[in-house]
């Protein structure tokens, strides 16, 4: 099944199955991928420029800062959910989740 | 591939808009189909309405433009009475209650918590005194701005209003200019000061004046692609174009025809003009409108007024604001009132109509630095008018920390916005007015706080800009902001530089009382804000910048935007009283 996704109203929020799922202006740290020097990077993701769907996994394509150190940057793919039969389940933005994270 | 958007805008949009919102106005909210949410806010935006954000479902923006900011006698009444009749929302504003009005940055209003099913009765109420919601939004001819005295100003070298007029009238509404790549923000100055900020729009029309077949004719000069959003900055570029007033639809159509079909429907990040000028120069814009879209030979640019821009230019002389009493050409006065962060209550709206007319021409002006100005005032009416209680607080004569005050909407009500906005600017104003000294020749000190890089407040061009940001404060994430300094107008435009980062917000006063005590202790005798910030590099000016607690409490220092509405009782998400409101339980990560 196809599902709609979409970057709405300047990149402030993800719409999916056209539905608001995903909002700017949490901070998702991320472990693995490397967004800048610090241990965990604790990315406050300022406006999403892209969505995209592998399998069943919708990603965003964001720009970015380190909310410790400053540093700034796109992701191009940092995975915010799933869709499970049909229904969107998010991601706890707050959670480290180091197998979902996208490739440096 | 054409975006979502284009393919929606592609199917219905314009004035065909309109008869989908009566219906769904009539049959109520239930009646958009879920699965077109996405498709018809979009479209509704084109009719000025906006929807609000996450746990304020059903609830709209509605964004009401007067070109120029000009409101004809009865039409500042008119907003009063439905601010006061439509736009309550479920829970209270702790600074300002609960039913107003906010006058933006392009001397337009927005009222907040209108419900689809009042939309109809409130167009109604606003055609019938001669105000639109028409273009508020969306991609097309937004509100044009200008100088807000227009008309009536001493200091205009070509009257703008008639102009402005227009293309008012000319592009609202307008079949071959309805559906363009992206927003298209114009702006038309008459007077020497540059009031009309026309180097942060789309397309700027400029005071000038040019010799042609040995006579000095009035009219303006055209820059293209200035904006601010998006960390993109840019001024318009001067594109060596003069018109005088009768071209001015002519060039202005042939420009906006050419963003029509030149501009970007495949990418809306990369859409606005300004990009398109990037790419292309400001010679290749002039060379394809001339050839293709305007029919005469236009004149090369004339001679410009810049070097007399006083307006947001941190210079020691001219207007850098509306603000007070001033006189008129005709001998009349108009009377500039501060508008602290742009909002004003619905039934304080109202008696100002009340006091523009017994005491002007009944006529209001709304201008780009949120205030409201009166007009028409007899020199005799003056003393009583000024007399007034409800000036006390609407002041012709405030505090600079107050006059400078500009804040956008924030996350009161923004999907973008990442921090607070209105509340704390307010709480900053108050603070600062009572725990710091300017220096007693300095009367504006623009502070603009805009809650993410949109920039709906211009933060860019203050003497101090503030970007909201988050840092991490005692272990945890709090509300924070970029601190800027440098920004200005004026004949060299520069925007500020984020000097010093990610300051939690409650340490911001403490930063700006540090940066002003320094500047008093440092400047030479005179010297403007702009011109001690120019003349040190941003290192220096760093130092400069001390951010540090003090007894300013911040009360949004937590994630405003996690909850439904930031002053509410009970704030979480779960709690919004608003029909469909998000899922917001998330499903664990897989680790």
């Amino acid at each position: 099944m196809t599902v709609p996704v979409r970057t709405l109203d300047d990149g402030a929020w993800i719409s999916v199955n056209n539905a608001r799922a995903v909002s700017n202006s949490d901070i998702w740290p991320l472990a693995s991928y490397d967004f800048c020097d610090c241990d965990v990077a604790h990315v406050l993701c300022e406006s999403f420029f892209d969505v995209s769907v592998h399998r069943d996994t919708i990603a965003v394509g964001a720009v970015g800062q380190c909310i410790d150190c400053g540093s700034q940057d796109t992701i191009d793919a940092l995975p915010v959910g799933r869709v499970i039969d049909g229904e969107f389940r998010a991601f706890e933005p707050g959670a480290l989740q180091a197998v979902n994270e996208p490739q440096s | 591939m054409p975006t979502d958007v284009e393919e929606w805008k592609d199917e219905i949009y314009g004035t065909d808009i309109r008869a989908h919102m009566e219906r769904f106005a009539e049959e109520g909210w239930e009646a958009i189909p879920e699965d077109e949410h996405d498709a018809w806010f979009e479209r509704f935006k084109w009719y000025g309405l906006y929807h609000q954000r996450a746990g304020q479902e059903s609830y709209f923006m509605m964004r009401i433009g007067p070109a120029n900011g000009v409101l004809e006698p009865g039409q500042l009444r008119t907003i009063g009475e439905i601010a006061k009749e439509y736009s309550t929302g479920p829970a209270e504003n702790p600074e300002f209650g609960n039913g107003w009005a906010d006058v933006t940055t392009r001397q337009a209003v927005q009222l907040h918590w209108i419900e689809i099913e009042d939309v109809p009765a409130i167009w109604d109420e606003l055609e019938a005194n001669g105000l639109s919601t028409l273009q508020a939004c969306g991609d097309s001819w937004r509100n044009i701005v200008g100088c807000p005295v227009a008309g009536k100003d001493k200091n205009e070298h070509v009257d703008a209003l008639d102009t402005i007029h227009e293309l008012h009238d000319t592009f609202k509404g307008n079949e071959d200019h309805v559906n363009l790549p992206r927003k298209w923000k114009v702006s038309v100055t008459g007077c020497h000061e540059g009031c009309g900020q026309g180097d942060i729009n789309d397309l700027a029309l400029e005071p000038a004046e040019k010799e042609i077949d040995g006579e000095t004719v009035e009219g303006f000069n055209v820059r293209v692609g200035g904006g601010l959003a998006r960390n993109e900055p840019r001024f318009a570029k001067n594109v060596d174009v003069f018109v005088t007033p009768e071209q001015a639809a002519d060039v202005a159509g042939g420009l906006s025809a050419l963003f029509r079909d030149h501009g970007d429907r495949e990418n809306r990040y990369n859409a606005r003009i300004k990009f398109l000028v990037d790419e292309w120069g400001p010679e290749k814009v002039r060379e394809t409108l001339q050839e293709e879209y305007v029919d005469f030979e236009m004149y090369a640019a004339g001679e410009d007024k810049r070097d007399q821009y006083s307006y947001n230019a941190g210079v020691d002389h001219g207007h850098a604001d509306h603000v007070g009493v001033h006189e008129q050409k005709d001998g009349n006065y108009y009377v500039g009132l501060n508008v602290l962060v742009g909002r004003i209550g619905a039934d304080e709206v109202i008696e100002l109509a009340d006091l523009a007319d017994e005491y002007g021409s009944g006529e209001a002006r709304l201008t780009q630095r949120q205030n409201i100005i009166l007009t028409d005032v007899p020199e005799e009416n003056l003393d009583a008018l000024l007399a007034e209680p409800l000036l006390e607080e609407y002041s012709p004569d405030p505090h600079p920390f107050q006059r400078g005050s500009i804040a956008c909407t924030g996350t009161e009500f923004c999907s973008l916005s990442i921090v607070e906005t209105k509340n704390r600017q307010v709480r900053f104003s108050r603070w600062l007015k009572e725990n710091v000294d300017l220096p007693d020749d300095v009367q504006d000190f623009h502070i603009h706080l805009s809650g993410c890089t949109a920039s709906c407040a211009q933060p860019q061009i203050a003497d101090i800009s503030l970007r909201g940001m988050k840092t991490r404060k005692d272990g945890e994430p709090v509300e924070a902001l970029d601190i800027g300094l440098g920004g200005g107008l004026g004949e060299n435009p520069n925007f500020a530089d984020w000097v010093t980062e990610r300051v939690p917000a409650d340490e911001v006063p403490g930063a700006i009382q540090n940066l002003v005590q320094n500047y008093d202790e440092l400047r030479d005798d005179g010297e403007t804000f702009r011109e001690f910030v120019v003349d040190r590099d941003e290192e220096e000016l760093a130092e400069l910048v001390e951010p540090e607690e003090t007894d300013y409490e911040d009360p949004y220092m937590h994630n405003t935007k996690k909850t439904w509405y930031p002053y509410a009782e009970d704030d979480d998400m779960d709690a919004s009283p608003a029909p469909n409101a998000a899922d917001e339980s998330p499903t664990p990560a897989d680790d």
